[in-house]
């Protein structure tokens, strides 16, 4: 189809603009090779306390347990705050740890789900954020398809900056995630007014227990 | 006077077109400013206008005629200073964009570029000078002129200035920083937007409780001193300039003259 | 859509007459603004930003053919396909394409600039299906039968009244009139959509060569839920789009919510890297990423290459005195404010949008907010200068032109007029101002003409002191 035609003017009509022939093999290969090194704005602050206090600062709410053991009971206390339904859609990464009381089920999140719980890949300190990388044990649908979303996340796992979340990222073995969502709160809207109003789409409610 | 034996800077005043027409007294209070502080003021006879109408009009060929006209009256001076952020931010910006592909004016310009000042900033920034002994009895408001403040970074110097006046209480508007909705042709080429504009500029003026207006171009002063006549509103508007000389005494622009005219 | 720039003026009186039209853009202006200016002002970095960014995009900008292919290997060996298409209509060709193979019946779509531009709704409705824009400023103008208004609040034009009628006209049962009521109303209606949509189809906000990933920004999830739950994923982008790593994203992110809405970070980045994998419970089947020049590579020869390193936040419009005088529709096309003023002409014809560059005072203010350092008072000058070049300039103003020309290049032509002037308008002026002058009713329509004192400033100082 004509998308290869199409593919050639483009690269031609922006080398034309630039007034030269495709790159050598050389230039390619520097440019490859180039690492940015952009400014990060400075932090002064135990990066633990900055994540919860930018992360609370968008509405979002955290709690802080000792071990990962104490992650059920941690989640139950927020359900049973919450009032809702004692069943919830858990991701296969938190499959080592037992829900007593609590239906739960490994699969994806539908329509109708209330409550997910989530495994964080990493936190990231900077603007107070999750990172979830997406696989069989930790489904997209559960970050944005359930009113409530409660997310685990080891405190050693939380990064000063965007830059070394991205290295977490390309440590990983499988390579980049086919997701890769950074939340930083509720979903919100401003669409109307401008009046900011959580739960437009996704999550109304997001809470992250920080283990550690 | 009598203390400065060394002579001060040669300065060529821009007069710029609507103060030549419409405001003599801010090209009077110019002199005093600069005189007062030190500098020789020559006023050179063949200037007319910057070229800006030209210039962003699109019509290149014609900003570059009034441009070469310009940087000939003006190059032997030590400096060229007018009453007018957007005249002499054109003189220091413009200028050597147009002529970035002439070899022969393009030196020119840049030397002038580097040499044009507006008025307040040049008082404040090079001669760092304070007005003499002015009063003014008034709560002023001042509107920052775009040209000015993002062309030049005029900000803090007119109003430092405004406060050593005695008398003076500056007030700030909400938004003194957004356009009056002059904009050179702008204003007739669509004056319902224009309209719209200076209606905002002129609710903050009022909102302020100011009883004077100030600010450094006589572009956005007559806009909006026309608007506010238009309405009634009792502001007075005068060019900083005015008021720092102490030259504030008359009516304002678009103001009616004292029974005695 | 159809261009109607060429109405501007008329556009513009309507909306500055339009009451509602006016107490929303009130409502939106004061808030952006602020928000940007705090945040700005709470990152010490901020400038040091926006000096690299621009220099980063100028990089990328010059090596865009090296990047676009990067990306397009990355975005292979990770299962997806890269499209290209010259134009709107290749463009529209090859999404229609992909949607009809899989038989789509329901659309879902995330904020896309391009969708818009490219004129993609029609396209797919026209060939029978049902299009569903999910951004909720989207939907609501989706239901109004109107474009948007604003680049990032789609919306910011419709009051909370106008909201209200307008879904109690589509979802029927009792008018809500509070915001989150009519939030949790559009959330109701849409959540049924993602899960049916065949195909979702969402923006790009930048396109990363190193992983060949695409990532978009939002603060409501619509676009995750769009793309996470159809079967097929289509990622409409500009070529310019592209940056080379994910650290130089990150650059842009730091600038991009900051500038937009005024906030530390939007809610959801999400970095999209091919489609579903083998063990994957959810995600789309099918990952396509459709690469649109429309234009943009012919920019990247002149003056214009300034424009593409625009990264859409809309501060240029939020910032904009014209455009916060008379909202986004005036504009006639996709782009509103300052970067719609400088790009429509560029991709839709000088000619067919004459007032846009000129419906500007040049006050600068949208270039001092720009995150990427866009100097787009110049580039709206350049535009008239060409518009001056191709004999656009109406021939009232060009007379003028050479009128002035004329008589400003002959100084004493000049003052010796200028003293008649001076001498006849303080003649006409009653109480220091001019009510009415007939050959300048553009000026005294709307304001007095502020009267001159009689004689000119240089025949003043002739007297006084003689010439030296």
């Amino acid at each position: 189809m004509s998308t290869s035609n199409a593919r050639d003017a483009i690269l031609g009509s922006v080398r034309n603009a630039l007034r030269r022939g495709p790159l050598d093999d050389t230039r390619r290969a520097e440019l490859d090779a180039r690492v940015p090194r952009h400014t990060r704005p400075a932090q002064g602050e135990d990066l633990v306390a900055r994540f919860i206090r930018k992360f609370e600062s968008r509405a979002g709410t955290t709690a802080r347990v000792a071990s990962r053991a104490d992650v059920p009971a941690a989640v139950e206390a927020y359900r049973a705050g919450k009032g809702l339904p004692a069943r919830a859609a858990v991701g296969a990464a938190l499959q080592d740890l037992a829900f007593p009381g609590l239906e739960i089920h490994h699969g994806a999140a539908g329509v109708s789900e209330m409550l997910s719980v989530s495994q964080a890949l990493a936190g990231i300190a900077e603007p107070g954020s999750l990172m979830m990388a997406s696989g069989p044990a930790s489904p997209i649908t559960h970050n944005f398809v359930p009113d409530d979303h409660v997310v685990v996340l080891d405190a050693g796992a939380i990064v000063g900056h965007f830059e070394e979340a991205w290295a977490v990222l390309r440590a990983r073995a499988e390579g980049m995630p086919r997701a890769t969502n950074i939340i930083s709160g509720p979903s919100r809207t401003a669409d109307v007014e401008q009046t900011i109003q959580l739960g437009a789409h996704g999550p109304r409610r997001v809470h992250v227990i920080i283990v550690g | 006077m009598t203390e400065t034996p060394t002579r001060g800077p040669r300065v060529g005043l821009f007069a710029t077109c609507l103060m030549n027409v419409f405001r003599p007294n801010v090209g009077f209070s110019a002199v005093k400013l600069l005189e007062d502080a030190g500098c020789t003021v020559e006023v050179p006879a063949n200037q007319t206008c910057c070229g800006q109408p030209g210039y962003n009009s699109g019509d290149y060929d014609a900003a570059r005629a009034l441009a070469r006209q310009v940087i000939e009256a003006f190059e032997h001076y030590d400096y060229i200073v007018g009453p007018s952020g957007s005249c002499m931010a054109t003189i220091r910006h413009d200028y050597p964009v147009l002529f970035q592909n002439d070899d022969v004016w393009r030196p020119r310009a840049q030397a002038l570029s580097e040499k044009s000042w507006e008025l307040l900033s040049f008082l404040a920034d090079v001669l760092h000078a304070a007005p003499a002994d002015a009063r003014y009895d008034g709560t002023v408001t001042y509107h920052d002129s775009c040209s000015g403040l993002r062309g030049l970074g005029i900000k803090g110097q007119p109003r430092a200035l405004l406060g050593e006046v005695d008398g003076l209480k500056l007030k700030e508007m909400e938004d003194s920083e957004v356009c009056c909705g002059f904009g050179g042709t702008f204003c007739v080429k669509y004056p319902e937007i224009s309209e719209k504009m200076v209606e905002d500029k002129v609710r903050n003026i009022l909102a302020s409780g100011a009883d004077t207006l100030v600010g450094g171009d006589l572009g956005c002063l007559m806009n909006i001193a026309g608007r506010l006549k238009r309405i009634h509103a009792p502001v007075k508007v005068f060019h900083t300039a005015e008021v720092l000389a102490g030259l504030a005494d008359g009516p304002g622009l678009a103001g009616a003259a004292k029974e005695a005219d | 859509m159809e261009i109607r720039s060429k109405e501007f003026k008329d556009r513009a009186v309507f909306a500055i007459h339009d009451a509602s039209l006016q107490q929303a853009l009130g409502k939106a202006r004061g808030g952006f603004v602020g928000k940007r200016a705090q945040q700005a002002a709470e990152l010490p970095e901020f400038e040091q930003l926006r000096e690299e960014a621009k220099n980063t995009k100028n990089h990328i900008l010059d090596h865009l053919d090296h990047y676009l292919e990067r990306y397009e290997a990355a975005v292979t060996a990770a299962g997806g396909h890269v499209h290209w298409a010259r134009d709107a209509e290749e463009a529209r060709k090859i999404i229609l394409d992909i949607c009809q193979r899989v038989d789509a019946k329901t659309v879902t779509k995330g904020k896309s600039m391009v969708s818009e531009e490219i004129g993609l709704n029609e396209a797919l409705i026209d060939n029978g299906m049902e299009v569903i824009e999910t951004d909720l400023g989207e939907y609501i103008i989706q239901l109004a039968h109107e474009p948007p208004s604003h680049i990032i609040a789609p919306a910011v034009h419709k009051t909370k009244d106008q909201v209200s009628d307008l879904f109690e006209a589509a979802h029927g049962g009792p008018r809500k009139t509070e915001v989150p009521d009519l939030v949790n109303e559009a959330r109701m209606v849409l959540r049924d959509k993602y899960f049916r949509a065949d195909v979702g189809i969402t923006g790009g906000n930048f396109l990363v060569a190193e992983t060949g990933s695409s990532i978009i920004v939002t603060n409501e999830g619509n676009g995750d839920l769009t793309q996470t739950l159809a079967k097929v994923h289509i990622v409409t982008s500009g070529i310019e789009r592209v940056v080379p790593t994910l650290d130089d994203a990150t650059l842009f992110l730091r600038l991009l919510a900051r500038s937009a809405t005024g906030q530390e970070t939007e809610t959801y980045t999400t970095i999209s890297t091919g489609p579903r994998r083998a063990d994957d419970l959810d995600g789309p089947e099918e990952y396509h990423v459709v690469l649109v020049d429309n234009g943009r590579s012919k920019m990247l020869a002149g003056r214009f290459k300034d424009m593409l390193r625009c990264i859409r936040c809309g501060a240029c419009m939020n910032h904009c005195p014209v455009y916060g005088a008379v909202g986004g529709h005036a504009y006639g096309w996709v782009y509103p404010g300052p970067m719609g003023s400088v790009l429509t002409p560029l991709i839709k014809g000088l000619d067919n949008a004459y007032d846009l560059p000129n419906a500007c005072t040049l006050n600068g203010r949208c270039a001092s907010v720009c995150p990427v350092k866009i100097p787009l008072p110049d580039l709206l000058r350049e535009l008239r200068h060409m518009q001056h070049q191709q004999d656009l300039t109406p021939v009232m103003q060009k007379r003028a032109l050479k009128v002035w020309r004329y008589v400003a290049t002959r100084p004493k032509l000049y003052h010796a007029l200028e003293q008649v002037g001076a001498r006849v308008l303080s003649a006409i002026a009653r109480n220091g101002s001019i009510r009415r002058l007939p050959l300048a009713s553009g000026w005294t329509d709307v304001r007095d003409l502020p009267a001159p004192a009689g004689r000119t400033f240089l025949e003043l100082w002739q007297g006084k002191r003689g010439q030296k």
